[in-house]
Parts: C-alpha cells; structure tokens; sequence
C-alpha cells in the first residue's frame, strides 16, 4: 500500500510531466489557463517576437476585469470609456484573442465578469485540476480542490507556448477550523481572522489545505471566499477538498462534463481527498465557534481585530505607527462609530450572489446614510441578472446605492472606481494596502453584512446589531 | 537575457516590512501594454507628493540613493499581487539586487525571470545591512555570497535551476519548449 497523501500531493503528482529533480524543477502541466487584460499583453508580444502559437486552446479562456469599467453607460458604450489607457487595453486584449483564436468574454459577454468569478460559474474550474492566472487571487479556484496559483506574466507566456510551468514543490500547510461560525459571521470574518494568526507571510512557500466542520458547512461561495484571500497570508494556493457541495455547484454548467463523462467524473473526484494519516509540514487549529466579525484597521490584511474590539499599541513600533498615520487611527481607538465615506461590495473576494444577498437582507426598507457612497458590483453579468430576478438591484438602488456591471472595480482603482484621498472606505475586497483603492485611500476590510451594516449607520458598524 | 554574475554597490534602505506590490508599482500604472518605462513610477506614491513633485523626504529622491543598485528591505518585500511590472519598474529605476529576510513568492519568481536577484539572508546581517545604509557591498551569483564591508561573507540560498538560468543568460521558456515532445506524450497519455 503506498504512503498516506494529501490532496495537493495527489494533484500535483498527476501533473508532474517531469518530475523535479535537484538541479531542475518539476515540468508541471496546466489543465486551465484563465487570462485577463492586465497582466496577458507583454506575454502575447513574446509569442508574437519569437514566432509562437498557444499550444492549447481549449484550455484557455480569457475575460475583462481588472481595467474594465463598470458604469452602465461605459460598457453599453453611450459613453467612452473615460480610462483612456485602459480602453486600449481592452482593445489589446480582443486583439490578441482574436488572433491567437482564444475564447474570450468581451465587453458584451453575457458570461463575462471576474476571472475568479465566472471560471467557477461556467463550471471550468473543477477538482483535480492545475489552473493559473496572471492574477494572484487564483487561489480562489482552490475552493473546489485544485490546485490554483497566481503566475507572472513570463509565465503567462510560457502557459500559453507550452501549457507547462517550471515550479519547486511547495510545503504544505492544513489549516483546521472545527466548530460552527455564529450568526453573522462568515467565511469573510474567517479567512481575516486565519490572516490575523499567522500573519501576512505566514504561509509564504506553502499551500495550505482548509479544512475541518466549518469549513465542510460552508456554501461555495464561502469556501471561494476563504481560499480567495490564501495570498494574503503569502500562501502559493489554498484549497478544499470536494465534497458534495462542490459537486451539487458544478453539476449543469456549461463547462461540467455532461452524462456519463459526469458520473466518471465524480468518482474520480471523490478520491480527492487527504488519506488518513496524511501528513503536512505544518498544522494550525482555530475554534470556528468562537470567530466574531472581524475589520482591518491597518494597511495590510493581517492588522486585522475583532470588530468591536480596540486597534493594538504597538507605539514603539515605528512601521506600524507608519501605518496608522496613513490610516489616520489611534492605538486603542475603537473603530466601531467611526464615520466612513464609502462602501463597497464587489470583488474576486465578496461579489458572488449569496454575498449581494446577505447585503440586501440588511438593507431592505433602509436608507444608505447620507455621507456614505454605497458602490454594489457583482462579480459577473450572471450574477448580476440573478441579483436582478430576486429584485435585489431595487432594494440596492431603493436605499441610495449605485448598482454596476461586473468587475473588479474599486478592489484595486484601476478602471475609473476609486475611493479619495483621506476617505474611509468599508470594503469587501482583499487589500487594505496603502493606496489600494485609490491614492490616500483608507481601506477598512470587513464582511458583506459588516459593509451593509455600515452603509446604513455612516459608520462602522456591528452587523449582529442589525440581524 | 544578459549573463548575471557580479553585482557591486552601495545599498538604499527602506525601512520597512511587508511593502507590497501596490507600493512597488501602484495598480493605475498597470493599464500598459508594454514594459517600457515603469521605473518612472516605482513606490510613486512615496516618491512624489499630490502635486506631482518629488518628496524630497523619501529616500530614493535623496543623493545618497543616486546610483544604488541594491535595495535592502524589510521583512516579506514584495507580498500582494502577481504583478510581473513591480520587478519591471525595479529594473527600469536601475535595481539589480534585493535582500530581504523574507521575499513573497510571485514577486520572487518574477524577479528571477527578470533578471533581478531577489535575496533572502539570516536576520542578524539583514539587521546589520538595515543600519548601515549605503554600505558597499558585492554579490557574487556564482558562490551565492554576499560580501559586507564589515569582511562578513554571507551565504544566500537561490533556486538551482533559476542561478544557472541567470549566470548563463538562459531563458526558462528555450528549457520549457525543449519539453514538448514530453508534453505531448504526457497529454496523449492522460486523454
């Protein structure tokens, strides 16, 4: 009987073309390529330059998102697009796509949204799988349990020529979350609260496997959530392995395997799991019971704290005294009650359906406070029409909140959604990093309901005050 | 690419952990279709001030830092995103070196590819080099060392493959297409 494995070792050794050895890496073959404007134009300039083709079309499905608007009138094309460089981007992309004869969801793709949005809705992403993007929240994917990472652009480049990837092995990391999550806490307030333990580097070289009771409760979109923000612990992937969740999410979609191909398929997937007695080269525990709401107060995603709790003294600390001047806080200030001028609900991170639903449960009947500008993004054109059938748009634009096409929006300000200098801004993205969302921008990272909640209040506010 | 195997300078210090990507090359910058450029806007938002002048108080605009080609940084440089502009604009504002303790892991795989040595030492001579800035040091790829001014040579540990890579001007992707025949045996295997 060969040695217990755990489930990013059983992927990986079905994706060893070659495998490492101590003087080269592992050849590693990428079942899906998922490409966007940003970070795919220099690599399709090298094919170009040394004459290349992609090797494997049909693995490759390529979106807009990142410097894509997101105002109606932008995307239907009444008005230009007001980020010049960006429509030249988009531009660039249809161009490259077209040529190089790639599956892309244009501007006026039904099916187009995030990266890490519409390759899960279309059912491309599935168990077992390799799947890279030039996009460090590729981890997202993992959700599903494969193994996903975000890659540079020379990498991009070399996917596309090659379908391979030179890579080391990564270690392993399983993160257990045994218990329940409470009433109005999510995979959001989870995944922070994990960043806040072991820290912004904590996972750097690894790939960590979530797993345990609250994490095998969690929706689809929970789990996405969670292994979204991996990176922002450092790690090189998370994932989860697939259960029955998983395969009640994918079965249907366009991109599914279909009939008989299905049934093969999911038992294949069940063998997706870590053997008994697998072991890891590190281990962390976390009671998911005891996990409250959580909100950053820093400028990276691990100065993080319970949401009615108190920002740390660490006044010695002359990097995070840096930090709080951006930040504008005190050590000990409460940040509950703390007036804010934006709230957005979008992103790779918080933008799926059960996300904008959690939202809009909250503010029913209510009215966003005046002093705050509320942005709602889904992150897909199915999400939005979704969002659109259960009338959540018009609960949304009742309550004085703007109501946009799909895309990464203010997550990252980069495609004309920014939040001004000085402003605080409640987010549901996955960065707080200092200009972020905007230049002087000031990021408070929470939860869809703590962002909901507080786009009532005008300030930060507790969202089990308001369940 | 060029062959990499010495590098000597005085080092620039910027003292602090965690600086991520956004700050190396902030996301607005990214609407580009090229790579020409970017050390224009490398830590912009440190370098200049809302009107558009140089901040005369951020080091990489002062004297000292003129001509420095090894950065030395604090703790985890480069976390965030998968941008490939950060070393991009590194490399353009004349980088060739960084040493950290800690190098997030995309930012490391990017700079390799690129040409720019991203270094991990032990705590004690990162302390040291963090206290002493515009010390002259010299790297040699070769031996994986670093020679302090102090007559310390330290060791650094980078990936086997990527060093022969970088000393022999080698481009991944020649190895990579060297593959194919594997690959296609790999593809027809596994259908």
């Amino acid at each position: 009987m060969s040695a217990p494995k755990t489930l990013f070792e059983k992927i990986w050794e079905r994706h060893e073309v070659v495998p490492e050895t101590t003087d080269t890496p592992a050849v590693l073959y990428i079942d899906l390529h998922l490409v966007h404007e940003v970070t795919s134009p220099q690599a399709f300039s090298l094919l170009r330059q040394q004459g290349l083709k992609v090797r494997r079309i049909d693995r490759t499905l390529a979106t807009m998102d990142h410097s894509t608007p997101t105002d109606p009138d932008e995307i239907a094309g009444r008005v230009p697009i007001k980020v010049k460089s960006a429509a030249q981007q988009i531009q660039q992309l249809e161009k490259n796509c077209a040529e190089f004869n790639i599956e892309l969801l244009n501007l006026n793709s039904t099916q187009r949204g995030i990266v890490h949005v519409v390759g899960p809705e279309l059912g491309a992403t599935q168990p077992g799988k390799t799947i890279v993007c030039g996009d460090s929240h590729t981890a997202t994917h993992g959700a599903f349990g494969a193994l996903a990472f975000g890659i540079g652009t020379t990498e991009v480049g070399h996917v596309l020529a090659t379908q391979c990837l030179l890579q080391r092995r990564p270690k392993t990391l399983a993160i257990t979350v045994d218990g329940q999550l409470s009433e109005g806490v999510t995979a959001k307030d989870l995944i922070l609260a994990i960043i806040g333990k072991i820290g912004v580097a904590g996972g750097t070289g690894q790939v960590i496997e979530y797993r345990g009771s609250a994490i095998e409760s969690l929706s689809m979109d929970g789990r996405m959530t969670v292994c979204n923000m991996s990176i922002e612990a450092g790690a090189r992937a998370g994932m989860i392995a697939p259960d029955e969740t998983t395969f009640a999410y994918l079965k249907g979609r366009p991109k599914a395997p279909q009939g008989v191909a299905w049934d093969k398929a999911v038992q294949d997937w069940k063998q997706l799991r870590s053997d008994p007695g697998a072991t890891f080269d590190r281990e962390v525990h976390i009671s998911g019971s005891e996990l409250v709401p959580m909100i950053t107060y820093g400028t990276h995603p691990g100065m993080v704290m319970p949401i009615d709790g108190q920002v740390p003294n660490l006044s010695g600390d002359p990097v995070f005294m840096k930090s709080l001047a951006y930040m504008g806080l005190q050590p000990n200030e409460s940040l509950l009650g703390k007036p804010i001028q934006v709230v957005f609900i979008g992103s790779c991170t918080n933008a799926r359906l059960s996300d904008l639903e959690l939202a809009a449960k909250l503010i029913k009947g209510k009215r966003i406070a005046p002093n705050v500008r509320a942005l709602i993004v889904p992150g897909s054109q199915q999400i939005k029409r979704e969002a659109e059938a259960l009338g959540l748009d018009k609960i949304f634009i009742e309550a004085g909140a703007e109501w946009r096409e799909s895309g990464c929006s203010m997550c990252i300000g980069m495609n004309g959604d920014t939040v001004a200098s000085g402003q605080y801004a409640v987010s549901t993205s996955n960065r707080n990093f200092e200009g972020r969302q905007g230049a002087g921008a000031r990021t408070l990272l929470a939860s869809p309901a703590t962002a909901a909640a507080s786009a009532i209040r005008g300030c930060v506010a507790d969202p089990r005050e308001l369940i | 690419m060029e062959p990499i195997r010495l590098i000597s300078s005085k080092t620039v210090v910027l003292p602090y952990t965690d600086i991520d990507t956004d700050q190396i090359i902030p996301a607005r910058f990214l609407t580009t279709t090229t790579k020409a450029g970017l050390g224009q806007h490398a830590f912009s938002n440190w370098r200049y001030q809302a009107d558009g002048s140089l901040n005369p108080d951020f080091i990489l605009n002062q004297g000292t830092a003129q001509g420095c080609q090894i950065l030395i940084a604090g703790n985890n440089f480069g976390c965030g995103s998968s941008r490939e502009h950060a070393p991009w604009a590194l490399l353009d504002f004349g980088f060739k070196a960084v040493i950290s303790t800690e190098i997030a892991d995309i930012f490391r795989s990017n700079s390799l590819k690129n040409g720019l040595l991203p270094i991990v030492i032990d705590a004690e001579n990162h302390a040291w080099l963090m206290s002493n800035p515009g010390a002259g040091l010299t790297i040699d790829l070769q031996n994986s060392t670093l020679s302090l001014p102090n007559g310390k040579l330290v060791t650094f540990n980078i990936e086997g493959f990527a060093r022969y890579c970088l000393l022999n001007g080698v481009d991944e992707l020649g190895f990579l297409m060297n593959q194919l025949d594997t690959i296609t045996q790999f593809e027809q295997a596994r259908a």
